[in-house]
């Protein structure tokens, strides 16, 4: 099965953060990537710009709506995500449990719909 | 023919989660599994009245079942899940189709597999608790609706949520692996206990749920016959069960312990729960344990008077430092005011209320009302019962406090 891990954290954590530990937590992201590919579980993944940078689009009546910003507030922010292989849910949480984001925000674990 | 029929439904409760356990496994899908179950015990219903039950009725329930499930299987258009109906069909027509090898425990039982998949951490816990009763228990929707007191449409869709769950978020059909069985072990139990309280507290058609209860636990006792905190519980629960004859007015109202008439209490249930939970104490203690040895305290003792209650604080001490919790806490504080007399547990009730823990707790508030009583203040503790009964809402606790309060209002005058 494939599942997608998003990765949620409370940005002004990140922002926060030293140079140091910016760079060791990207260092331990890089580790923990490598690692799921070379266990052939990494479909794909991406960090993302922060919400400041997010733009959102509606189309109502046929009318497209570009606004600022995400949708909600909300407190803890989409702030990257891995597409992974596992065979089950056990499998998943337990990679999602490994991504060092997992210990400053959370992991939502979502099964992929199986087309076809 | 009332025998035979007993007999069927006994053989129902005995078998129906041990056949809906393997068919699961075999066949990849709960529905599909209570369905062919369902049916091969229709068919029993039918046919056994007439030609009699057969020599082993558990090897002739799964080989109908299976027979059905290969029907259901070829009627199915469309195979979902990309799971291969041929070698589904293939396993199903083997009597002895082998688990696949995982590293896992070495657990034989396919009943295992289910427990720990109904009481998967991904699931809610009152999913986990229907999910139990429905697949492991046998116990049918409408009947598992009743015992909740939700409608039955409402279980029904808990379930199917719960099942389909199961299905699209790919939760594995297995035990547990070895580091993960502490937690996955713990969240069995709680829904056993949970499952046992709620018949506990429960008037009428709802207690049979605490026989349900004891029956899934020794189901785990025969299965993890290593695990002390299984025993442990099964010890707890049947050492309060004891007390089920004694603890209820005909009319429904709650009996205090200390004015139980100690002689309705099940001595067969004391004797088993008291050997089951030395054993557990003797082995590795937890919460559960622990529990069971502080019912046995009071199941030793002929009347409350008698009862060992610096025993009792000294075993909330334990439980506190493997559990702490406010709850507990409360507890002891109860057992102080017996054993170091009700000042002293009326300044425990103090420093929990100061800390702000149980504002909404009813039992709170009940306990000081206790304490005070005893003390023979009663104008305080006609307040505390109020304070109670604001906060109570189960009917049987607000009638207890409504009578303590009036006993107490005509004394203060």
């Amino acid at each position: 099965m494939q599942y997608l891990l998003l990765i949620y954290a409370n940005e002004s954590q990140w922002n926060t953060m030293t140079p140091d530990q910016g760079a060791k937590m990207m260092a331990e992201f890089g580790a923990f990537t490598q690692s799921i590919i070379d266990s052939k579980n990494y479909v794909g993944g991406n960090r993302l710009h922060d919400i400041a940078k997010a733009t959102t689009v509606r189309v109502r009546d046929g009318k497209t709506l570009v606004t600022d910003g995400p949708f909600a507030e909300t407190k803890e922010q989409l702030g990257g995500y891995y597409l992974i292989e596992a065979p089950d849910l056990d499998e998943a949480t337990a990679i999602a449990a490994r991504i060092p984001g997992a210990r400053l925000g959370s992991i939502e674990v979502r099964p992929i719909v199986q087309m076809g | 023919m009332a025998e035979e029929e007993r007999s069927l439904e006994q053989i129902y409760r005995d078998e129906w989660g041990r056949i809906v356990a393997t068919l699961i496994r075999l066949l990849g899908s709960f529905d599909l599994a209570e369905e062919a179950a369902q049916q091969a015990f229709a068919l029993a219903l039918e046919q056994w009245p007439q030609q009699g039950i057969p020599a082993n009725p558990r090897a002739w329930l799964i080989s109908t079942a299976r027979h059905k499930a290969i029907d259901a299987l070829r009627r199915k258009q469309r195979w979902e899940d990309g799971n291969d109906p041929e070698k589904a069909m293939r396993d199903l027509a083997q009597p002895t189709a082998p688990a696949s090898e995982e590293e896992t425990l070495p657990f034989e039982d396919d009943r295992l597999r289910l427990i720990f998949t109904c009481c998967h951490p991904a699931l809610n816990t009152e999913a986990q608790v229907a999910l139990t009763l429905r697949t492991l228990c046998g116990l049918t929707t409408d009947q598992i609706a009743q015992a909740f007191l939700v409608p039955s449409a409402t279980m029904g869709q808990r379930l199917v949520r719960a099942k389909q769950k199961i299905r699209d978020a790919g939760i594995p059909y297995r035990t547990p692996q070895l580091q993960d069985l502490p937690e996955r072990l713990a969240a069995v139990l709680l829904v056993v206990y949970l499952v046992f309280n709620e018949g506990y507290n429960a008037a009428g058609e709802g207690r049979a749920l605490s026989e349900e209860a004891i029956r899934l636990a020794r189901i785990l006792l025969e299965l993890m016959p290593q695990e002390p905190e299984v025993r442990g519980l099964l010890a707890l629960m049947l050492l309060n069960d004891s007390r089920r004859a004694a603890r209820q007015t005909e009319s429904g109202d709650r009996i205090l312990l200390e004015d139980q008439d100690r002689s309705l209490w099940d001595q067969a249930r004391i004797a088993e729960g008291l050997s089951l939970a030395e054993s557990a104490l003797r082995t590795g203690p937890g919460p559960y344990s622990v529990q069971a040895a502080i019912a046995a305290v009071h199941a030793h003792a002929t009347n409350a008077a008698q009862t060992d209650w610096p025993q009792i604080v000294a075993l909330y001490d334990v439980l506190l430092r493997m559990q702490p919790s406010p709850v507990v806490e409360l507890n002891r504080a109860a057992a102080v005011a017996m054993s170091q007399g009700c000042e002293a547990g009326l300044l425990l009730l103090d420093q929990l209320a100061q800390r702000g823990e149980l504002p909404n707790y009813h039992l709170l508030p009940a306990a000081r009302a206790d304490m005070l009583r005893r003390l023979s203040r009663w104008t305080p503790a006609a307040q505390a019962y109020r304070d109670a009964l604001a906060l109570a809402t189960h009917e049987p606790d607000r009638r207890f406090l409504a009578k303590r309060l009036a006993e107490l209002e005509a004394k203060a005058g």
